[in-house]
Formats: structure tokens, C-alpha cells, sequence
């Protein structure tokens, strides 16, 4: 083990009175990959944002090198060797790789103009030591989620970083670019780099780190060598009680078929996509990022123009142009990208949960909004899915992640639709968030809901679904069903594997 | 009126510019002493506040759904040139029925103040173009037809029933030596206040405005019509801004083609912002625009008392403009 290059001595935090590091010590090494868990508002977030500059530490302190140091903003922090992967890429969409990772520390010809011939270069360079390949000159805003974290990554290198914090950096990244991503972080750690990992998923900081932090309520509950250290004793520390299996048992879906597609094509997207959907099913949808799967949903929902193929509800062809055609029909739709497309973050609960069905609220002779129904459906909602919120008409923006996703999810079951398709429906949330999430699919689908289950995580699909469509490249791949649905058989058609052995 | 009820739900932010207000009030009774609290001036600060306040107030729907609309001020001068144009043709027509000439004329600016809107929101969400160019250009094409059309002179109306309905009140009494009486614009102004309100607030149509100006991509995925609740946003706008310029023509009993609305969109958007209203869209509310309205005009009034020339007014104001948007982003 290397000697110890960043030290944090009885760290406070409170915000507004409310304490959320309460004397937290902990030491860094160099040369090793410190992996932090711990569920949503323990206070991950908080202490990394201390770390790397953001904010200041209510008290205690902050010693690099064995040297106290005033962290005061992020570029002392950079200038300190710390360097943050933000879980949002900080990422200017119109610029090219080059000046991104030159932003805000440009180099300089002689006359004070922008060196771009040496930033290249440099950027070449430092692309090379990852051993990606991006071009310098590729703008952002054609790239995957995986190569701007590359992006980023090379920003971190570019002050030359000597710990690399990264926040929840696999996310957005599809299993193989996970496996590119953790051989790169061995890899700047045998050259001496010290890497801090924050992340929800509980196998991967197995897989990839040394030494487990464990943070619940503010405090540090567990600090160990990650070997001997079991996935379920994580979880078990982070909540601090014993877990079950974090699935509901499967229910058995019904004969008839609720909801088929056929032949649905979306240039540019995908093509040829059929499937049926049967009553209580939850049907998983697996692939790799860019499988075209969302739009698959977004096809149904008429967010996507198709050229070709049907929608068939209950062996009736539907009409569908937009996605009020869709609700009228009994579809629903969660969103994967819960900030962008599935709330509205200005709005409160109430209004968040009643948005897609506000129809149903306006029943009167005037067609005014029934605020007292509204409150009492929503506080129903609130009851049983366990939203965190003082009241009703607290703004999202004030909510933790989990609980938005619990209101979105509330958001789209209140058009009491027969059919939901939800999208990564447990992105960016902690553990216990995601079992609760699990049963309330689980609970749905038993009460004849039928449901289309979009999501990265294997293990979700395998603990949750029915039946399993894997897409690859726009095309359905493969279906599989009951035992038969495992991560290799998964991977086999999600990677095109399948295509090898058939020719 | 019931303001109260209506007040009392507005939250903390709101209850800010109710104080500034409030503030205001005291010092132009100070700086305008005796004259500024005398009821014929009160009432007359009102009434010049009204015009451009009505439209203030539909702009508030504009602002929230996360637009803009330039177009406001030639718009009331091109539905008033024309209103009147067909006022006078009925007087004619009919032999001197000013009452249905009248009628007719009102009906043509507040039709045609909705078909107008409705091509601004067309423009905007079937021609995807955004608000600021489309407004633009209207405010320009709308500006130049009239002066056009009356070769950049006026057009009198030939009622004189008209011009009496502009000047005309409600529940005039006296009270010692002076008047006191409800002007119609006023009226109109707080009427139509109460109703928008209610849109934004109680009704269907109120929360999609918000939820569209919030986050477009949202309100889409959630199954609202986007394109329909922006377009309606001008087209109501188009509305209000027809019984704004009937109410003003008729105070003059003619349109003078120049400077009918000239900059009104200036003042509406400021009374807008002063009120509350996020300028990014999303939330904003038709009280905080009233009150947004009246203070503009008071600070008019107080410097106009105060002897202050009307470009330094203006410099005023626009001071004031900002400073209260500054103290509203402290707030937050």
C-alpha cells in the first residue's frame, strides 16, 4: 500500500442546521481504487463536492500530501492533483474534443491567441496513454456517453491529476464499454494514479476496488478491504439491515395477448420490430446502448415517426400520432431520462403526478381542476410508494433522486393504463428505492397490467422479467423465455455473437 | 373585486412585489404630495395603466409558455385602424345606428385581434420558427399596414358615442368635492385579471401553459399537445389586445396610425417581469402582473409630479426593471 495522499480529519457538513457529514475521517492512498457506496443522501456526493472544491466543510479538514489545504474551488482542487468526473459530463456540446479538454486553462501561442496545433497534440497524447481512439478535432455532441467520459477523463490528465474522483461513472456506459472502463482505471492506477469510485452498483465496486468505504447518514459505517467483503454485506451496511431477495417472486402472465407490434420500422433508428405482449407479462427489452430500444418505446408512445409496421391493442389496429393517442389507448410510458423528458422539476408533487391523466381531475361542469381529488390521489400515492416529501406542493427540484423517480413512476400509473412500458426505471437510485420499485412493477404486472421492462441492468431484466427481447443494432436479436433468460445467453445476441455462429 | 382571496394564495415571491408596492404607494403620496392622493388623480393613474396593462396581462400566458410577443403594440394599432375603418362604414350603412356601428367595430378589433394572434402562434408552432423573429416581424408588418392604410396619418372615428364610451365610468359618485367612479378600462382590466387568473390556476389548460414553458420535452412525453397550448397563448393574447385597442381608441375617438401602442410591448413585457414571472417561462402569475402594472404607472405619476423631464422617466424606469428582477434572483 502507498503512503496516504489525502487525508480528511472530522469533516462536517450541515445545510440549513440539517447535518449530512457528521466526523467523517478518511484516508486516501496512492496508487489504490477507494470505492464508496452508500444509499442516496447518505452524504457521498457531499464529501466528494468537498473534496474537489465545490464546498467548504461546515468544519474539519482537508490535509493533501500530509499538507492542511484550503480547498476553494474546483481549480485549487485541480491544482491540488484533485480532479472530479462529474456524473453530468461538464462537457460544452458545440466544442471540439481539443478545447474541452483545454477549457478554462487554454494553452497560449507567444501572442496570446489559442495554441490549437499544441492542444491537439496534447490531447493526442493523452488519448493515446488511455488507449482510446477519438479524434481531437470530433465535436461532443456526436459522441457516446462512454467516449465523453473518455472526454473527461483526459480533462482529469490534462491538469495532471493524481486522484481521479468519479462519480456514478457507469450509468450511462453499456456492459463492454463498463469492462474498457475499469481495464483503463487499473491501468492509471498501476502507474501510480489514485482513483475514488462512487457508485450504486454494488458488483462493480467488487469487481474494481481495493478498499470499501461504506456511508450511511452522514457517518462512516464500514471502511475494509473490498476482498471478503460480499455483495449482499454491502447492502447490508449500507441499510443497515438485512435484505431479502431484492426481487418479488415472477407471477405467471395470462394467455391473451394485450399488445403486439408488427414489423415496425423507424429509419435510422430501428427496423422489422415485432413482439407481443401478453396480459400481466413483464416483458424485459436488453441490449446494448443504442440498440434502439427507447425508441422502440418512443415508436409506440408517437414521439417517433414509423414508415412501416402496426400497433395491435387487444387484436384492435391502433391509431397513433402522438402520445395522446397513446394514453387514450392505455399506454404508458416512464422515461429513462427522468430530468430531461419524465418531470417537471418547477412543479410539485402534485402537479408532477397528475400531468399525464389531468383530464380525469376535470370532470365538473366548468371542467376545473378537482384539487381535492388531486390531493387525495396523490397523498395515496405518497402513502404506498413511501415518497420522502413535507408536503404535496414541495417542488422536485427539492427531492432526492429516488423520489422523483417514485413520482414519476406514480405519474405514469395514474392514467391506470393497461400496458406500461418502463424505461431504466431504476436509473441513478439506491438500493432500497429499487427494491420498492421492483415490488410495485412486481404487484402491477399481478394485477394484469402488462408491462415492457427497457433496461441495461442484466440483473434486473433476468430478476424481473418474463420474457426477453434482446436487440442489437435496430433488429430484435433474439427471444428468450422462462430459465432460458441468463446474462450469457443475453449477451450472446445483445453483442451479435449470435451472427458469428450463424454464418 | 375579490383581490383578497386571490392574493392570499400568492406565495412568499409575490407577497415581495405586494410590499414593493405597498412601499411605493407611501412614497409617491410623500414626492406627490398633496395632488398624487387625491382621487381624481388615483383613478387617473389606474386608467392609464390599464391599456397597456391588459395586454400586460395576456402576455403573462405568452411569458409563461416560454415565449415572447413584440408584436402587441403595432397589433392594437393595426385592429384599431381597421375596427374603426368598419365602425365608420356602419355608421354610414346603417344611417347613424352608432350602437351597432359600435358593436360591429368592437367585434372586428377583438376578431381580428384573435385571427392576428392565431397567425403569430401558427407562425410559431406548425412554421417552428421562434417567438422573437416571428413577433418581430409581425410587429413590423402590422405597424407598416397601418401606416399604410392611412398614409401615416389617423383614422377619426365618426361616432361620437364611441369616444363618450371611452371616457365613460362605473359606479361614479361624489364624495365631498371630488368624484369617485370606476373608469371601464379599469374595470375591464381587473375583470379580465380575475378570469385569467383562474385559467392559470384552476383550469386544465393553466397548468399545461406552465408545464410546457417548464420543460417542452416533459409536457410531450406526458402526453400534452405542445403545439396547441403555445398556439393558444397568442392567439389569446391576440384576443386581449383587441379589447385593449378598442378601449383605447375610443379614449381618443381615433387612431393615429404612428403612435397608436407605440412600445407598448415594451411596458407589458416590463410589467410582466416586475411582476414575478419568470422571463425563461414555467411560472408567473396574472396578480404579480397587476401589481407589476400599477407600480410602473405610480412611478410615472410620482416622477411626473416630481418635475423629473420624461427621458430621465425613462431612464427610471428602466432602472427600475432591473433592480427588481435582481432582488427577485436574490430571493431565490
Amino acid at each position: 500500500m502507498g503512503d496516504v495522499i489525502l487525508r480528511a480529519e472530522r469533516i462536517n457538513k450541515d445545510f440549513g442546521g440539517v447535518p449530512v457529514l457528521k466526523d467523517v475521517d478518511l484516508e486516501v492512498r496512492r496508487g489504490e481504487i477507494l470505492g464508496i457506496i452508500g444509499e442516496n443522501g447518505a452524504g457521498k456526493s457531499t464529501l466528494m463536492k468537498i473534496l474537489s472544491g465545490i464546498y467548504q466543510p461546515s468544519s474539519g479538514r482537508v490535509l493533501v500530501n500530509g499538507e492542511p489545504a484550503r480547498i476553494g474551488s474546483p481549480i485549487e482542487a485541480r491544482r491540488l492533483g484533485l480532479s472530479l468526473v462529474p456524473q453530468e459530463f461538464n462537457l460544452i456540446r458545440d466544442l471540439p474534443v481539443y478545447d474541452n479538454v483545454f477549457l478554462g486553462a487554454e494553452l497560449l501561442t507567444r501572442a496570446g491567441l489559442l495554441d490549437k496545433e499544441a492542444m491537439k497534440a496534447r490531447t493526442r497524447e493523452l488519448l493515446a496513454q488511455l488507449s482510446v481512439t477519438i479524434d481531437p478535432e470530433a465535436r461532443i455532441e456526436a459522441m457516446s456517453a462512454a467516449e465523453k467520459q473518455m472526454v473527461e477523463i483526459c480533462k482529469a490528465l490534462a491538469f495532471s491529476a493524481r486522484v481521479l474522483i468519479m462519480d456514478e461513472p457507469t450509468t450511462m456506459l453499456t456492459k463492454v464499454e463498463i469492462e474498457v472502463l475499469f481495464g483503463l482505471v487499473r491501468k492509471l492506477r498501476a502507474e501510480g494514479m489514485t482513483v475514488i469510485y462512487i457508485s450504486h452498483k454494488l458488483k462493480e465496486v467488487k469487481a474494481l476496488c481495493d478498499r470499501v468505504v461504506v456511508l450511511r447518514d452522514g457517518e462512516i459505517v464500514h471502511d475494509g478491504p473490498a476482498e471478503g467483503l460480499s455483495v449482499l454485506e454491502m447492502a447490508q451496511r449500507m441499510v443497515g439491515r438485512e435484505l431479502g431477495s431484492i426481487f418479488p417472486p415472477k407471477s405467471e402472465p395470462g394467455a391473451e395477448i394485450v399488445f403486439e407490434a408488427r414489423g415496425v420500422t423507424v429509419p435510422g433508428s430501428f427496423e422489422d420490430v415485432s413482439f407481443e405482449l401478453r396480459k400481466g407479462e413483464i416483458l424485459g427489452f436488453a441490449g446494448l446502448v443504442g440498440a434502439g430500444r427507447t425508441e422502440v418505446a418512443e415508436a409506440v408512445l408517437g414521439l417517433r415517426k414509423r414508415t412501416a409496421g402496426e400497433f395491435y391493442k387487444d387484436g384492435k389496429l391502433l391509431r397513433i400520432e402522438e402520445p395522446a393517442d397513446a394514453v387514450a389507448a392505455g399506454i404508458s410510458y416512464l422515461s429513462e431520462d427522468r430530468q430531461g423528458s419524465g418531470i417537471v422539476t418547477g412543479f410539485s408533487v402534485a402537479q408532477n403526478v397528475t400531468l399525464v391523466s389531468l383530464g380525469d381531475y376535470c370532470r365538473s361542469a366548468l371542467r376545473l381542476i378537482d384539487r381535492k381529488r388531486e390531493r387525495e390521489r396523490v397523498q395515496g400515492y405518497v402513502d404506498s410508494f413511501r415518497i420522502k416529501t413535507e408536503s404535496l406542493s414541495k417542488r422536485l427540484e427539492n427531492l432526492s433522486g429516488g423520489n422523483q423517480q417514485k413520482v414519476s413512476l406514480a405519474k405514469s400509473i395514474d392514467t391506470e393504463p393497461e400496458v406500461l412500458i418502463v424505461d431504466e426505471p431504476t436509473r441513478g437510485v439506491d438500493v432500497s428505492a429499487k427494491h420498492e420499485i421492483y415490488v410495485f412493477i412486481g404487484e402491477l404486472a399481478r394485477k394484469g397490467i402488462s408491462c415492457v421492462f427497457i433496461s441495461s441492468e442484466l440483473e434486473e431484466i433476468i430478476g424481473m422479467c418474463n420474457r426477453v427481447v434482446v436487440m442489437r443494432d435496430g433488429k430484435v436479436a433474439g427471444v428468450l423465455e422462462g430459465d432460458g433468460i441468463d446474462e450469457e445467453r443475453i449477451m450472446f445476441y445483445a453483442t451479435g455473437a449470435h451472427e458469428e455462429v450463424a454464418s | 373585486m375579490s383581490l383578497s382571496p386571490s392574493l392570499k394564495k400568492l406565495d412568499l415571491e409575490k407577497y415581495g412585489s405586494l410590499l414593493a408596492l405597498g412601499v411605493l404607494f407611501v412614497l409617491a403620496s410623500i414626492v406627490g404630495r398633496p395632488y398624487f392622493l387625491r382621487p381624481e388623480n388615483l383613478i387617473n393613474v389606474m386608467r392609464q395603466a390599464s391599456y397597456t396593462g391588459i395586454i400586460a396581462l395576456s402576455m403573462t400566458f405568452v411569458i409563461i409558455s416560454g415565449g415572447i410577443d413584440l408584436s402587441v403594440g403595432s397589433l392594437a394599432a393595426f385592429v384599431a385602424s381597421c375596427g374603426v375603418l368598419f365602425m365608420n362604414l356602419l355608421v354610414k350603412a346603417t344611417g347613424g345606428n352608432e350602437t351597432l356601428a359600435i358593436a360591429g367595430g368592437v367585434a372586428v378589433m377583438m376578431g381580428l385581434g384573435l385571427c392576428c394572434g392565431a397567425l403569430n402562434g401558427l407562425l410559431i408552432t406548425l412554421g417552428k420558427i421562434v417567438p422573437f423573429i416571428v413577433t418581430l416581424g409581425t410587429m413590423s408588418i402590422f405597424r407598416y399596414l397601418s401606416l399604410q392604410m392611412a398614409n401615416a396619418g389617423e383614422f377619426a372615428s365618426h361616432s361620437q358615442r364611441f369616444g363618450e364610451f371611452g371616457m365613460a365610468k362605473l359606479f361614479a359618485f361624489k364624495a365631498g368635492e371630488s368624484s369617485i367612479s370606476l373608469p371601464v378600462p379599469v374595470a375591464v382590466l381587473l375583470a379580465l385579471a380575475f378570469i385569467l387568473s383562474f385559467v392559470l390556476t384552476r383550469t386544465r389548460y393553466g397548468r399545461y401553459l406552465c408545464a410546457v414553458g417548464s420543460n417542452a420535452r416533459v409536457a410531450q412525453y406526458s402526453a400534452v399537445r405542445v403545439g396547441r397550448v403555445r398556439f393558444w397563448a397568442y392567439a389569446i393574447n391576440g384576443l386581449v389586445i383587441g379589447i385593449s385597442a378598442a378601449l383605447l381608441a375610443a379614449r381618443f375617438n381615433t387612431v393615429s396610425t404612428p403612435n397608436f401602442g407605440l412600445s407598448f410591448e415594451m411596458d407589458a413585457i416590463a410589467a410582466v417581469i416586475i411582476g414575478g414571472t419568470a422571463m425563461a417561462g414555467g411560472r408567473g402569475s396574472v396578480w404579480g402582473t397587476v401589481i407589476g402594472v400599477f407600480m410602473l404607472q405610480i412611478i410615472q405619476n410620482m416622477l411626473n409630479m416630481a418635475g423629473l423631464s420624461p427621458y430621465l422617466q425613462g431612464v427610471v424606469k428602466g432602472v427600475v426593471i432591473i433592480g427588481s428582477v435582481y432582488i427577485q434572483r436574490q430571493k431565490q
